[in-house]
């Protein structure tokens, strides 16, 4: 391919990695649950877009399938999952209980990122591909912000939005070091969706029984 | 060097006389989104009209901050435009006066001088509105210098006739995951510091909820002209910053050029500007007014992409 071309896709690619950071920090920063859903959806959209521009850039079918696979399970199928397991009632909820408030968690994200910059530097030296500049350390803050997501939130399908993320970020990062074996792309995108669907029915129960999702609370739970 | 002049004049001119033009399509635009016909689009120019030709009324207990302030308000963005590219891609007569931090303290002696009219009258709602918008413009603070400081690093400057053309050359740079955040943080930025909606309400007649529009309940006749002119001329200012500085040059006179295709750059910015405008409208008719405690996460979340922007330029992406 050309340079001109490749300058481009690079700088595509560095486009849909920052978009794809920035809806992380979403997911970490909204407060509606309906918003955080449809921004892991814009996140996995993105994620596949990465994979079809690295796919293009690297003539690598491999990344096509892992596109097709991402946008098949964490756009359509993990969405409809949740959508049909959760309560209408939870996706209508406009304040999610968190544990820091907004600008703050906010501002220990934007720290995490630094953290993950710092951490992913030497590694991006050791690995010749030239988009790992790009995905590692972006895909390693997505891991970082969406772990924060679990550890802020209070509500059960925000802390799985957050794990979730977790997953993109490990994709994000992985398409652009080693070209990983379909089977794998494949496990993890049987695997994933059932991990949201019994979380999802684990989070129907619970709001069933006591009318909330708030599982922050349960540690204080006792036997009658 | 006469012609450059000149043309820095001709800018000068398009933002004085443009500006209410600006703000009169705005008006329209949003009435038509309710289903209502609303004024035209000269409405502001007959307003200020009336108001020129009307008697001032100042209070006894007002000092000269009170009467000097419509004067700075009005001079401040017109020394702006003599700094930034609203026409031309090559540099005019005074684009060396003062580079683009210049431009944002210039802007902000406006904001000062109409601060400090606010408190000066005995009007309650003057002072509360003065207050709410400092704490708006603290909250923007970190965000501008954050821009700035990115802008300029990748740049390499900070006079904004060099900064613009760093977009397009090669056309690649044009989608550096830091252009188009630092495009997004800019966008938010300007909702905050006009007092648009999810910030501020521009329309709304409810003193008590007011935050930048309270400053000027004081004035009367050539005054409250003054003011309105000012307010209209920093919007379209700052739309032409974003716009020619911040997003794409396109659509100005090219290097080497003068004369008639500084005259034809006139409608293309008008253009690029009633564009810019349809978005504006399309955001402000689609979104609530924030509460005035969520403001921070406004400029919060505008605060940490101009950071993501950094970072991502810093660590070379």
């Amino acid at each position: 391919m050309q340079s001109g071309g490749f300058a481009l896709i690079f700088a595509l690619d560095a486009l849909t990695g920052a978009l794809f950071l920035l809806t992380a920090f979403g997911v970490v920063g909204t407060r509606q649950v309906l918003a955080s859903l449809q921004l892991f959806i814009l996140q996995s959209l993105l994620l596949a877009a990465s994979a079809i521009l690295l796919g293009i850039a690297l003539d690598s079918p491999h990344l096509l399938a892992v596109a097709a696979i991402t946008l098949a399970t964490k756009t359509f199928l993990i969405p409809w999952l949740l959508r049909r397991t959760v309560s209408v009632e939870v996706y209508r909820t406009r304040e999610i209980e968190r544990v820091l408030n907004v600008p703050t968690s906010l501002l220990v994200a934007a720290v995490l990122v630094v953290v993950a910059y710092v951490v992913a530097s030497p590694m991006v030296g050791a690995v010749a591909l030239p988009f790992t500049r790009i995905n590692l350390p972006l895909g390693l803050a997505a891991i970082f912000l969406g772990a924060f997501t679990v550890v802020v939130r209070r509500e059960a399908v925000p802390q799985l939005l957050g794990l979730l993320a977790v997953e993109n970020g490990v994709f994000f990062a992985g398409i652009a070091i080693v070209s990983l074996p379909v089977i794998a792309e494949l496990a993890a995108a049987v695997d994933v969706p059932v991990v949201a669907l019994v979380v999802g029915l684990l989070t129907r129960s619970i709001h069933q029984r006591l009318g909330t999702t708030a599982v922050g609370r349960l540690a204080a739970l006792r036997e009658p | 060097m006469l012609a450059r002049a000149l043309y820095n004049l001709l800018q000068v001119a398009v933002v004085i006389g443009f500006a209410p033009l600006a703000e009169g399509v705005t008006t329209r635009l949003k009435e038509i989104i309710q289903s209502r016909r609303g004024p035209s689009i000269f409405q502001p120019y007959r307003d200020l009209w009336k108001l020129l030709h009307k008697d001032e009324a100042v209070s006894d207990y007002c000092t000269w901050v009170f009467r000097v302030a419509p004067f700075v308000a009005f001079a401040t963005p017109v020394f702006v435009t003599l700094l930034i590219p609203v026409l031309t891609r090559y540099p005019l007569e005074f684009a060396f006066m003062g580079d683009m931090l210049g431009a944002g303290f210039v802007l902000a002696l406006g904001g000062f001088f109409t601060t400090l009219a606010a408190v000066d009258t005995g009007n309650p709602y003057g002072p509360m509105g003065a207050s709410r918008t400092r704490m708006v413009g603290f909250l923007a603070e970190p965000v501008f210098i954050v821009v700035f400081l990115t802008i300029s690093f990748v740049a390499g400057s900070t006079i904004p006739y060099i900064v613009q053309t760093r977009w397009i050359t090669p056309l690649a740079n044009f989608f550096e995951p830091s252009h188009v955040l630092l495009m997004i943080a800019f966008l938010m930025l300007i909702l905050a510091e006009d007092g648009r909606i999810p910030v501020d309400s521009p329309s709304g007649q409810f003193e008590l909820a007011m935050i930048d529009r309270s400053k000027g309940l004081e004035y009367s006749g050539r005054g409250a002209a003054l003011i309105k002119w000012a307010g209209a001329m920093k919007f379209f200012v700052l739309m032409i910053v974003f716009l020619n500085v911040v997003v794409i040059p396109w659509g100005l006179a090219p290097v080497g050029t003068g004369g008639v295709q500084v005259l034809l750059a006139i409608p293309r910015v008008l253009l690029k500007i009633f564009l810019s405008i349809l978005v504006l409208v399309y955001i402000e008719s689609s979104l609530a007014k924030l509460r005035l405690f969520r403001i921070t996460e406004f400029l919060g979340a505008a605060f940490i992409i101009a950071v993501v922007a950094m970072i991502t330029r810093i660590s070379e992406i």
